[in-house]
């Protein structure tokens, strides 16, 4: 396991061969053509479909369910219920609170009660509404007020939870002295921000086959998921069967952002459903059915109040946050403290507290989208700080830079930044969008603004605790000239596979093309925890290039002894192995594999990648680590109709700091998808509910995400600081630039039009509201009595600052 | 992926067959279907169950557009809204027509939906268009049928919920074609063929105000044609208001036609709203105001805000029918505005 990867040829970005060049994902024409299998393709002999009957009750106690005529009806294999499945599962050791089918009572309205296998779907749709499920209705719980008062009838989770009711979560922290410092301070001010709850709405319905194998007594998953090896331990644990006799196979997903990345109760049916009929179940959900899956943007409230002394330098920041977390807990603890752990990263904050709740309300289950728990006060935080600024008359970009964070220090919350990009992108992002000649000059109706972001290159502590490595990747050398590289990690669109191929190539000086992949299968491949958190260019990549390295370096020794080459000038470049003060002297890659083997018998070798510890010791010090950091700067321009309240995003100016692009063109195909996102959760996107907990409208056309239509021509600029931590110094690109968006564009409406909005999204109604001089967002934050902090130090070189 | 149900499919091939299979079939157990693109969705969310689809795609002759010079312009029931949004004759004097069916939906919607398909398309309601589960999750409405049979014969409108507008005694549905304020600017004639023969009427007369059945028409009847009289130097546009720039229906849509003779007064002059209540609202009254006048910016403005207060949004849209009746307003006066060349 090696923290820092080195190349062992010269370090110039001139001297790389693939790494650095736009070249074409290796598995571009299986998706442009069609040809890809997801996991929806996968059709098998013998093969059933499942269906999953919902509640259409958000909080109700089941007083009956009889599944009888479904199991007389002719097509049916079989009908299965909760007692079928009792097993309580979770993605998160700390929040296992779900079942696949419910027990006795149901959370939200769309939470699977029966499930049912048959010949084909009409008959299973047939069969799911033959089931006659009744309720005995109890209130229901749908916003945060309502989830920490007292629970009219019965808490969701009666026997869960960290505080009273329908209390969830708590995180309480305090880094140094807040009050304080907040008393020396010469402005202080306090916002109160809302920002609306969104889902991820992949194109790719979540979909899985089950097939039971009665003579090896295996089960095989195949699953639309971002993370087979979570899918592997909790499927083994839901089904009581031996981990070592599941396998689960990720097929290309269709669209993650997070969606994926929980175990689903549709998997775990399917596989209860296989073991009990025999054949393999597929199945698909519907449309509707993904939004009750969500795991989706957690709708935060957040009050900030910051103290700055009269320069503009931050000396004390106190934050809340109240997140509504549905009916699950998901990845609850960690969002939870996602929303107070990054501030940090991006400014100065040298005495900081955190106190935030997550409750449990009668919804579908809130979990991690693109940005996992940061977007959300990342845009409180930037509107503050620029309402700060201008009462102070400042500046609200010198305000920043007097606050910025550097690069290899430690925050207050004692979070490791190595290389940090945040003022070169900031400075080339005002640049390209002519900052100083736009803010406050433009004509009315027109604006621009501005924000900052930061972003984890995967978590640094897994989802369950173990010590071992994050990621794992094998490499098996052939004598026809390929390599091929097993990892477990899986391909969600975000270009993985190519990164894999990429860094694989570069350090055998081959081309990805000649790079053979086998990847996301929990028997033919080594653990990768998965695709989320921006972790797998860094994580799998340093395994990857270590096994690389480790593989490639008995052909060169074979070639180095065979030829006469010392062996510190034998390369591997071009598809040749050769001395480099000498071309000529040299032989093909194929040629030189031979050599090999027949000298060392088999090549091949492994690489593990494992997160170097992190520095803080307090509860909660485990979400935040991560190897490395990326920054991300934005400018939006936007034009405001002052009459109908139409905000039109005309352009957004992405700088974004990625430590090394790997491969530019999926840099900017990254920023480009984050923007897309960033603009739905601003301008319209929302997580909307009615008092009963019904879902406002389950379809693609009532959930308003944008099209084509409105999206900005995007300029993305490549910011690089080439980070020691990362695979040839590469950092993530996936997440972190969407966070600046909703900020910017926000930001942009003020400098438009002087509306102020505390809330998003920003509808048309919501701008002309605030144009009318009303108050756009709440006022204030429920009166919650957190516990007392745990008071920690912070870091020395704090003092310093 | 949702299912169609099972249902038996008819092709006749005269208008007259079809006609004939529609009456036989009894009330409501046929629905005619041209392009599909509104019943075969609702039937696979059982909001139309019927028993048989009578399909108008084998009829021959439906789905032309034809210029008859001085008598104006025929326009097929069949014919796609791509081709009218894309038919040059129907742009230079028809535009309010082209940009309004150019704004439905998508293009591979456009492609397969017609005309009278969308001047017939059923109300709708964000507590109706949605799945079987979500509709038996809020137990039902008046529109939103269970399952085969309901509502009961003996239960009426009172007997059950409206979450729109609950004691109302009726269904608020939201009428959203866009083609039909369009249309009726234009003054169109709608043609139709049923049991007792063909007949005639202006389009705005084909509609009555109610969310579940909007069509003043026998459930046999077919619409066979549209006839825009000449165009005569009237200049139109409409204007939809929608969250994006594709896909959704109109929140409210306005379609506006003037004619001016040589020194400016308005000789004519209609605006037509949708999306603003369960069928198309002609503003006629409002516009009273500015034929035989000379227009001015705060003439018009009156005008829009006279035609806005006949709108009746309810909430059962995506925005806000505060909002909605609002822009009626602002739409209507920057419609007015640009066709009269005031700005």
């Amino acid at each position: 396991m090696s923290e820092s990867v080195q190349r062992a040829e010269p370090e110039a970005a001139e001297a790389f061969d693939v790494v650095g060049k736009s070249l074409t994902r290796v598995d571009a024409w299986d998706k442009v053509s069609g040809r890809v299998e997801y996991a929806d393709d996968v059709d098998l002999a013998r093969m059933a479909y499942g269906k999953l009957k919902r509640a259409t009750r958000a909080h109700a106690r089941i007083t009956k369910l009889d599944v009888s005529a479904a199991v007389a009806m002719d097509g049916v294999y079989e009908v299965i219920t909760g007692e079928d499945v009792p097993v309580v599962f979770g993605i998160m050791p700390a929040a296992e609170d779900e079942t696949a089918l419910a027990q006795e009572k149901v959370r939200y309205v769309g939470e699977p009660v029966a499930a049912v296998a048959a010949v084909d779907e009409t008959t299973a749709e047939a069969a799911c509404e033959a089931i006659v499920v009744e309720y005995e209705d109890l209130e229901p719980v749908t916003t945060i007020e309502q989830g920490l008062a007292d629970p009219v009838d019965e808490a969701i989770h009666p026997d869960h939870g960290q505080g009273e009711g329908n209390v969830d979560r708590l995180g309480s922290l305090e880094f140094g002295d807040v009050d304080g410092a907040m008393a020396t301070a010469a402005h202080v001010r306090e916002d109160v921000y809302f920002y609306e709850g969104n889902t991820h709405l992949p194109l790719e319905q979540h979909s899985a086959v089950a097939s039971w194998d009665p003579g090896l007594e295996k089960l095989t998953l195949w699953a639309s998921t971002q993370v087979p090896h979570y899918v592997h331990r909790q499927l083994a644990k839901a089904l009581e069967l031996p981990p070592r006799r599941v396998r689960v196979h990720a097929n290309s997903v269709g669209g993650g952002f997070g969606g994926k990345t929980d175990p689903f109760p549709h998997q775990i049916c399917a596989g209860k459903l296989s073991m009990l009929t025999g054949r393999p179940v597929k199945i698909t959900l519907n449309r509707d059915e993904v939004f009750y899956a969500h795991r989706g943007r957690h709708p935060v409230l957040m009050w900030v109040k910051t103290g700055v002394d009269e320069d503009g330098r931050i000396l004390a920041l106190d934050w809340k946050s109240f997140l509504d977390g549905g009916a699950y807990g998901s990845y609850g603890p960690a969002t939870t403290y996602y929303t107070g752990a990054l501030q940090t990263v991006t400014y100065r904050i040298p005495n900081y507290r955190f106190r935030g709740t997550r409750v449990n309300t009668n919804k579908p289950p809130c979990g991690p989208k693109r940005g996992h728990g940061t977007p959300q006060p990342r845009y409180a935080l930037e509107l503050h700080l620029t309402r700060v600024a201008e009462e102070l008359g400042m500046d609200p970009i010198e305000l920043r830079r007097k606050n910025f964070t550097g690069s290899h220090e430690l925050t207050a919350n004692w979070l490791e930044v190595t290389t940090n990009g945040v003022a070169e992108c900031t400075d080339r992002v005002l640049e390209a969008s002519d900052w100083y000649e736009k803010r406050g000059k433009l004509p009315e109706g027109k604006g621009v603004g501005f924000a900052v972001g930061s972003y984890i290159t995967g978590a640094g502590l897994p989802i369950y605790w173990n010590n071992m490595p994050h990621s794992e990747v094998q490499i098996k050398v052939d004598r026809s000239g390929g390599v091929t590289a097993f990892c477990g990690e899986a391909e969600i669109g975000q270009g993985s596979d190519m990164m894999l191929a990429t860094l694989v190539a570069e350090v055998f000086g081959l081309a990805p093309e000649d790079v053979a992949l086998e990847t996301a299968d929990t028997d033919t491949t080594p653990v990768d925890l998965g695709s989320y958190s921006s972790r797998v260019t860094l994580m799998m990549g340093n395994a990857a290039v270590e096994a690389a390295q480790k593989a490639v370096q008995p052909v060169l020794e074979a070639v180095a002894a065979e030829r006469d080459i010392p062996m510190e000038r034998v390369v591997a470049r071009n598809n040749r192995v050769y001395d480099r003060q000498d071309p000529d002297n040299g032989v093909e890659f194929a040629e030189a594999v031979k050599i090999a083997e027949a000298e060392y018998g088999m090549i091949g070798a492994v690489g593990s990648y494992t997160p170097p510890d992190h520095k803080g010791h307090y509860k909660g010090a485990g979400v935040g680590p991560t190897p490395a950091y990326s920054y991300s700067a934005c400018v939006a321009q936007v034009d405001v109709d002052p009459e109908t309240g139409h905000v039109d995003v005309e352009k957004v100016w992405m700088a974004h700091d990625v430590g090394r692009a790997i491969n530019p063109g999926l840099v900017e195909g990254q920023v480009e998808g984050s923007v897309y996102m960033g603009l739905g959760e601003v301008l319209m996107e929302a997580w909307e509910f009615s008092k009963t907990g019904q879902h406002y409208g389950p379809s693609m056309l009532d959930y308003k995400s944008p099209t084509v239509g409105e999206m900005p021509e995007v300029e993305s600029i490549v910011v690089e600081t080439v980070d020691d931590r990362g695979p040839f110094g590469a950092k993530e690109a996936g997440q972190g630039p969407l966070l600046p968006v909703p900020p910017a564009v926000t930001d942009a409406v003020w400098d438009a039009v002087g509306a102020e909005l505390y809330e998003t999204p920003i509808t048309p109604r919501k701008v002309l509201a605030a144009l009318a001089g009303r108050h756009v967002g709440p006022t204030e934050v429920p009166d919650y009595a957190f516990p007392e902090p745990d008071h920690v130090d912070v870091p020395e070189n704090v003092e310093g600052w | 992926m949702l299912r169609l149900p099972e249902f038996e499919y008819h092709r006749p091939e005269t208008v007259d067959e079809a006609v004939g299979l529609l009456a036989g079939q009894g009330l409501g157990a046929a629905m005619a279907v041209a392009g599909g693109t509104d019943v075969y969705p609702k039937m696979k969310r059982k909001q139309f169950r019927p028993q048989a689809v009578v399909s108008l795609a084998g009829i021959d002759g439906m789905d032309e557009i034809r210029d008859e010079g001085a008598d104006g312009l025929v326009v097929g029931a069949g014919t796609t809204l791509d081709t009218i949004a894309n038919d040059a004759t129907v742009a230079e004097r028809y535009p309010a027509i082209a940009e309004a069916v150019g704004s439905v939906a998508t293009p591979a919607i456009r492609r397969m939906g017609t005309i009278a398909g969308n001047l017939c398309q059923d109300p709708r309601c964000d507590k109706y268009d949605q799945p079987l589960e979500w509709r038996e999750s809020e137990d039902w409405c008046w529109k939103a049928p269970s399952r085969e049979g309901f509502p009961p014969e003996d239960v009426t409108e009172a007997d059950l919920p409206c979450r729109v507008a609950p004691g109302a005694g009726r269904c608020w549905a939201n009428f959203s074609s866009d083609g039909a304020p369009a249309f009726i600017a234009h003054d169109a004639e709608v043609t139709l063929v049923g049991g007792d023969g063909e007949r005639t009427i202006p389009l705005e007369d084909l509609y009555v105000d109610d969310g579940i059945n909007p069509l003043d028409k026998a459930p046999e009847e077919l619409i066979t044609q549209l006839r825009l009289p000449a165009a005569d130097g009237t200049r139109s546009t409409y204007r939809k208001l929608r969250p994006r720039a594709a896909f959704d229906f109109p929140e409210m849509g306005v379609a506006v036609a003037v004619r001016q003779a040589d020194d400016g007064t308005v000789e004519h002059a209609r605006i037509v709203y949708t999306g603003v209540g369960s069928c198309p609202k002609v503003a006629d009254e409002a516009v009273e105001g500015l034929v035989g006048e000379v227009p001015t910016a705060d003439l018009v403005e009156e005008v829009a805000a006279v035609a806005s207060r006949g709108t009746r949004p309810m909430d059962n849209t995506a925005y806000h029918p505060t909002y909605r009746k609002q822009m009626a307003g602002v739409y209507a006066k920057r419609a007015l505005t640009d066709l009269l060349e005031l700005a």
